[in-house]
Parts: C-alpha cells; structure tokens; sequence
C-alpha cells in the first residue's frame, strides 16, 4: 500500500508516518472488512458474482482466438500471460485503494472534512474508503490465468526470470496504486474528472492484456514515458518470452521497474500533498 | 505533549483571515469571473481554558470556516491561530488528539456497526490506554443514557440517539477543546435536554473547553455565559447575553391589563404596539428598567395585571444585522 | 401527468449538462478506450478480413458506436441505479413511494433525460475522434439514421429497464456497488462492448444475441451499419421494443412486492 510522503515543507508532524499510515489503513480496513460481514449473503453473492464477471473479460480473449491462431504474432498462452500479470497487479491495486475515486465526492459533500479530523494520514483513511473483499475476485481471476499461462507457454526459466515474476507482479501493482493515488490527488481540483483515472487504470489494464505489437508506436510510448504503464508488465513479460519489444529499448530497461514504481509512488505521493494543501487553502 | 501554560488561553484568535478565490460565470456568457471572497475578516478573539462559548451568527457568515480553521482543516490566508498552544494548520494531526468535534448534519459512527465497534476504532485511532478508555466510555455511557444502545447497530438509532453517540465518540480521547457544530439540530426536546445536561457536566467536571455553534437560542441561553456574533466574516459582539440585547437594541415589552378598555396610552420611555380589549402591549428598550414606566402608567389608570416579556434572541440579532 | 413526465425529462437533461468537467473527462474515456479496441480489432480484423460479416471499417465503426453509446447506456455506472440504491439503503424511497407520481416513470423520465444528454455530450465527441483517426463506415442514407436513432431509443428504455431491477435488488441485497459492478460487466459483455456477438462462436452468439443486452449495442450498430435494412430492421426494433415492455413489466413487479416490504418494515 500506498503511505504517506515523510517530511517537507508542509508537515505532517507524526513519528514514523509510514508505519502510522499502514496502521490507520488496517483499522479502517477492519470497520469495512466487519460492515460487509454484516450482510454475509449479500457478500457471498457479489464476491462470487464479481469473479464470475471478470472472467468475461478474459473470455472475450478466447473468443477472438476462436477465430485466429495469433494475436499481434502472440499465441493464447502468451496472450494469457500478458492478460494475467496485468489483471493481477491491477487487481491487487484495486483491492488496495480501488475508492480513491471516491474522493471528489467527499470532497464535495464534505465528508472529508471528518476524515481530515482525524489523528492519522488522510491518504490512508482515503485508500482504505469502502474497501470490499469481493475486489479479490479479479486478483484470484488473473492469478488463475496466469497460472494456466505459465503451464502452456514457453519459458526459459532461469534464475533470473523466476525472480522477475513476482517482482513484475508487485511493481505492477504499485504503478497501478501511483495512478490511483495521483487520480485521487487530480480530484482536488476537478472533482468531477473522476472518470479520467479509469482511462489509466482501467483503460492501463485492458491495454496490457494485448502485445505492445498491436497498438500504434506513439501510443507504447506514451505508455512507457509518459505514463509508464509498459512496466507493469510488457517490458518484463517480453523479456520472459524471449521477444524483442517494439522500441528497441536497451536489455536492461526490462529490470526498471521497481525504481520506476518507486518514481511513480513518490511523485503520486507530491502529487496527494499538493491536493491536500490545495484543498486546505481553498476548502473546495 | 505540549505543556500549556495554564494562564495562556486554550484559543487565541489574533487578526485572522480566510479569503477564498471563486470564479463565477458572467450571466449571459460562456466567461468566468474570478473574484475575492472575504469569508472571514479579521477576526480577534481567546477564550480561556474552561470557558463555554457560543459562537452565532447567520448561515454563510464565516462560522465553520472559522471551526475549519480552528481545527486545521483549512489554513487560514492571514492572522495567527493557536489551540492549545498548537498552531493548526501546521500541526493538524497533533492538535487532532487535543480536540474533539462534533458535526450536527455529519455523524462519524459507523453505519452499519454497533455502536460499540465506532468507540473500539477511536480507541485505536487516538491510542487510549485500557483503563482511560473504560472510564470515559462508562462516564458517557452513564450520562448520555447509552448502555442499551451499545450493541445496536448505527443505523437503527434514531436521531437523538445518535447524536448522542457522536458526542460521546467525540469525548473519549478526553479532549481539552470541544468543537460543536449544531449538536441539538433536528432533536426533540427530551434529547436536546439531555445533550445539554451532558455538556455542562463535562464542561464542569473535566473542566472541557467549549465552542459552540447553534442556530437554537436555549443552547447559549442555558449553557454559554459568554456568546459572540459574527457576521459577513467579522465578529460584530463579544461578551455576555445581556450585552447582546442592549447592542442589538432590541426592547422588551409590558403586558398591560387595565381594569377597562382604553385608547392607546401614551407614556415617555415607551411605545405602544397594540392593543386587545382592555389589554395593552408597549415596547421599551431592553437595558431600561420597567419600575418608572410602571410607575407612570398607574398614576394615570387602575391597573387589573402586568407583565414583562423577554426579548426573544433571534430577533435580537435580526436587528443588528439589520443595522451592519 | 404527460406534461410532468416531460419536465422530469427535461430536468435529467439539464441536471447532466451542468457537470462539463465529469463529461470532458468522460469523453477523454471514451476515446482512450476506443484507441485501445481499435487497434485489438485491426489486429484480429488484419487475420480475418470479414469476421462476423464486417469489413475492417465496418469493425472500428462498431468500436466507436459503442464508445459513444457508451455513456447514454449507462454501461459504466453514472445512472440513476446508485442514487436509488442509496434511497432504499437509507430508507428515503419510502417518501418515494407515496408520492403521486409511479417510481418506475420517475424514474424512467429522469433517466431518459440523461441519455438524452449523453448521447449528445459523450457520444458525438468520440466518434468524431475515431473518424479522425481511422477509416470509418459511417452510412449517407437519412433512413439508415432514423432507424438507428429509433434503435438507440429502445435500446436506452432497456437498459434503464434492466438497470431498475439492478436498483431494486437493493431492498433484498445490502452491497448495492457489488451488485452493481457485476451487471456492468454482465452487460459489457453481452450487449457486444467488448467484441461484436456476431463474432462469437456458435451457440453462445446465437443466445447472447437473444438476450435484451445486445438492445444496447449490437442491435442499434447492426441497423447503421446496413446489416439490418429494411423488414429485418423492423424486425430489430420489434425486439427491443418486445424486451423493453418484458423487462419494464418485470421491474413492475418488483416494485410491487418491494413496496409491500416497504409497508410491512414500516419503512
């Protein structure tokens, strides 16, 4: 999870703010955890409907294979690969902060004031807003893909590539928080753009679920310079597979990603504080 | 912990501003306009450790962003704020654990909960130690009359109940400064009773300072010896309530009964409002006494009855904002 | 009654066109998704030329359709299924419910209002961006429109009629945004936003074309792409219209007996 940037100019004075937002994060997450246990049902049915309905998503891949041999020149499985390391960083990131986009509508009515009064980081009151359980269904979906992914295709697996698996996973899933996190930020001063954070995260998901080879060439490097996207899974993922990617970039970019998500973490996190502050001169 | 000297105020409120930009669209054209709005004018004021304070004045006159301010949700554009020693919008978490607020319109107990899992959070939230936390719930538990409600789910309390539920989860981390923003909105008289009952045994006994927003005159009256008013961001009275009357000009009236029906009597010092049979109303200003009045008045005619009523608060500040 | 149905329509349009910022970002949506399907269908349009009976133009015509429809069908949320969800929660829809005016037609009025708006301020946009971008096969015949604007139509009063009983499930079902996420994807699926039906094998294409979701989508881009002329596309909008009166007569049905659970749990 995403945790609240020490020090800086404006202060937020607590010892160990990371810790401290971990803490708070977990608390809350227990009240929601408990409030959607109070309707037991309901929550059987929707965890269960959510991972019923995500996998649609996946089904829409296998039906255009139904019709071809190769997507892009990358078969099903390498397909599924793709489908499956991008749905599960997104999914664990949804799982973690998925209500961010909440925040111009507590913005709005006012609601976080209430949060703001509180003696813990607002970020990690924000991220854990509505955290709901059946959000797992798209996480233990992608997981399964990827695991019927890794039995079909074929893998040179060395050392090198075993560990870059779940460092793909975690890093992807901390690109994708970043986006959320300065989605969120974004709301402080367009409350009602919320819809633009779904391109990225969303539209981020769905784009990486196909090889970079299908997409325009401007369009992959918006998404590795710009919104640096192509580390959550193509760069890696092409270097697992063996295939070259599309813009020729040096062997050694495939193990950036942690420091990229590390960038993108803390430039969310400026991002967060510029909000809070903005919100805090203006109150709007 | 910050050691506050006990003879430097809780609040002190030294010149402070709050100017927000809006932009507002220019009738008739796709243009905006940006412009300057003054919310709260320098404003000046302390309140001392202990002191009950009602903070009044008409909606949009700068009363919760001065409560914003004070609690360090906004930052204020000019002046020097200090809560209990804290300087707000640098130190808002800090000063967090000081200060307990209660939102009339906005509860923080959780929804779908019992009661009980809301006070278990802010036990974890402010990290009350076991035997501080047990004591507080029991005095509140005791006072607000919440025993029975503990285990029920928030959203099956009605509105009394829950607004007592706020102010206790409000109070469990023993704050020294509360902050109430409209707490007795919408409640009957039985619980409007008790919440105040409440609030003055925790402003007597914990020795709580208190800030209070009310749009209902019997919460000053009965609770606050000291209100101020404040108006299009500028704090137009400070001090006690009988003040208010003679700033706010406003007149109290004498409730005639002669023993027979009468033309409308003319008396120096008072002024005739209207008359009912043999009954009459006259209106005299609130800071004169009615002793020579009276006297007049039975000089000239038998009187059968009399009385004095009140002014009545609204209508007070009604004619003082009239007059700014 | 028919005057007041009107101003509610009227007043869903005008509620939706005050929010400019929530439709620029909505429209910046759209056509970052429509860029994203576009380029997955040339890629599987380049292997397979006449797939599902479309050429490649006729393919990215879909795309965009469906992205401007987007909107207007409410397929990603912002209809009026959450605000209703939180009424029942919060016991408000009592107070709706002994009004004079049907909940269901309130309802339905409010939200044809915002389609309304939708489709002019999200749907225009994003197509005209795909015609920029790529080769589109967009049809000169005025007729071809009409009937595409009737198609559209129905299809709006069937996804409001399916979103009403998504709503009421809130009476029953406590986590309405589960509910609610599911049939987004439900109807994202089956409506053919995600691939056109007619390219889906056998049996599945044959009963997801019968289901009323292919009314958002598939049936109104069936009749402006020309698959559907003349007595087929009445017959196309017979469909619609047949699932927009079950599927409004089921919601009825609904809103009884949640009434009665209303009146029983006193509210």
């Amino acid at each position: 999870m995403e945790a609240e940037p020490r020090g800086g100019a404006a202060g937020e004075r607590t010892p160990g703010t990371v810790a401290e937002s971990v803490r708070a994060y977990r608390l809350v997450v227990r009240m929601w955890m408990r409030s959607t246990m109070s309707y037991r049902a309901s929550f059987v049915m929707t965890a269960f409907g959510n991972f019923a309905a995500t996998a649609l998503d996946f089904l829409t891949i296998v039906l255009m294979f139904s019709h071809v041999e190769a997507l892009g020149g990358f078969s099903l499985p390498e397909v599924a690969f793709l489908y499956g390391t991008a749905s599960t960083s997104f999914g664990l990131a949804d799982l973690l902060m998925g209500s961010m986009d909440r925040l111009g509508e507590r913005v709005r009515d006012g609601t976080l004031d209430t949060l703001m009064l509180r003696p813990v980081p607002v970020l990690a009151q924000v991220a854990a807003d509505r955290f709901a359980l059946r959000r797992l269904g798209r996480v233990v979906q992608g997981l399964l893909v990827l695991g019927w992914a890794l039995w079909r295709v074929d893998v040179h697996w060395t050392v090198l590539n075993v560990a870059l698996l779940p460092v793909t996973l975690v890093v992807g899933a901390a690109i994708f928080c970043a986006v959320y996190v300065a989605g969120g930020a974004f709301q402080f001063w367009a409350g009602d753009a919320a819809q633009v954070q779904n391109s990225v995260t969303y539209g981020g998901a769905t784009l990486l679920q196909y090889p970079p080879g299908v997409f325009a060439r401007d369009l992959v490097r918006g998404v590795t310079f710009v919104v640096p996207l192509a580390f959550v899974n193509w760069l890696p993922a092409l270097r697992m597979l063996g295939r070259p990617d599309p813009l020729g970039l040096p062997g050694w970019v495939d193990f950036a990603g942690a420091p990229v998500a590390l960038v993108c973490c803390a430039l969310s996190g400026l991002l967060w504080r510029a909000g809070v502050r903005s919100y805090r001169s203006t109150g709007s | 912990m910050t050691v506050t000297d006990s003879a430097e105020p809780m609040i002190a409120v030294d010149g402070v501003e709050k100017v927000f930009d809006v932009r507002r669209k220019v009738a008739g054209t796709l243009r905006r306009e940006r412009h300057q709005v003054r919310a709260v004018d320098g404003i000046s004021f302390t309140v001392p450790r202990g002191e009950m304070v009602g903070y009044i004045g008409p909606n949009g006159a700068g009363k919760s962003t001065t409560i914003k301010m004070l609690t360090g949700i906004l930052s204020p554009s000019g002046g020097r704020l200090r809560v209990a020693g804290i300087d707000p919008s640098r130190d808002r978490t800090r000063l967090a654990r000081r200060i307990g607020v209660v939102f009339g319109q906005r509860t923080t107990l959780w929804w779908d909960l019992p009661l009980r899992d809301s006070y278990e959070l802010v036990r974890r939230m402010y990290r009350i130690e076991d035997p501080r936390y047990a004591r507080n719930l029991d005095a509140c538990v005791e006072l607000l009359d919440l025993g029975p409600l503990l285990d029920v789910p928030v959203r099956q309390l009605s509105l009394g109940q829950r607004m007592r539920g706020d102010i206790a989860a409000a109070l469990l981390h023993d704050p020294e400064v509360l902050y109430l923003d409209e707490p007795t909105i919408g409640l009957d008289v039985i619980s409007k009773a008790k919440v105040r009952d409440f609030l003055r045994t925790v402003n007597a006994e914990r020795g709580t300072t208190v800030l209070l927003t009310t749009h209902d005159l019997t919460d000053i009256e009965t609770l606050c010896s000291r209100v101020m008013v404040i108006d299009h961001g500028r704090l137009m009275y400070d001090g006690g309530l009988d003040g208010l009357h003679a700033v706010g000009e406003s007149e109290r009236t004498l409730v005639v009964d002669f023993a027979h029906e009468l033309p409308p009597v003319e008396v120096p010092g008072a002024r005739w409002v209207r008359s009912e049979g043999p009954r009459q109303w006259l209106a005299f200003p609130a800071g004169d006494s009615a002793a020579p009045l009276v006297t007049a008045l039975a000089a000239r005619h038998p009187l059968v009855d009399l009385s004095v009523r009140e002014p009545a608060i609204e209508d007070v500040i009604a004619r003082m904002y009239g007059a700014a | 009654m028919g005057g007041f149905y009107g101003a509610v329509v009227v007043r869903g349009f005008r509620r939706y066109a005050t929010y400019r910022v929530a439709t620029a970002a909505g429209v910046f949506t759209n056509t970052v998704f429509g860029l994203i399907i576009s380029y997955s269908y040339i890629a599987l349009w380049d292997q397979r030329p006449h797939l599902g009976g479309y050429t490649e133009a006729q393919a990215l015509t879909y795309v965009w359709v469906g992205q401007g429809l987007l909107a207007a069908m409410a397929q990603m949320g912002g209809g009026f299924e959450t605000e209703m969800m939180g009424r029942i929660n919060s016991g408000a829809i009592a107070v709706d419910l002994y009004r004079p005016a049907d909940l269901q037609g309130w309802w339905l009025a409010a939200d044809l209002g915002r389609a309304g708006f939708q489709l002019l301020g999200r749907g225009v946009l994003p197509i005209a961006c795909g015609a920029l971008v790529f080769d589109l096969a967009l049809p000169a015949s005025p007729l071809t429109w009409l009937l595409f604007a009737l198609a559209v139509a129905l299809g709006t009063v069937v996804s409001f009629a399916i979103r009403f009983l998504v709503g009421l499930s809130a009476f029953w079902l406590l986590d309405g945004a589960g509910v609610v996420q599911v049939s987004w994807i439900v109807g994202l699926f089956f409506s053919g936003m995600l691939l056109p039906l007619n390219a889906f094998p056998g049996a599945l294409g044959d009963v997801a074309q019968a289901l009323p979701w292919s009314a958002m989508l598939q049936v109104p881009a069936d009749v402006l792409l020309g698959q559907r002329q003349g007595a087929d596309a009445l017959l196309a909008l017979a469909f619609e219209a047949g699932w927009a009166v079950a599927l409004l007569g089921a919601g009825r049905l609904l809103q009884g007996l949640a009434t009665r659970r209303v009146v029983v749990h006193g509210g």
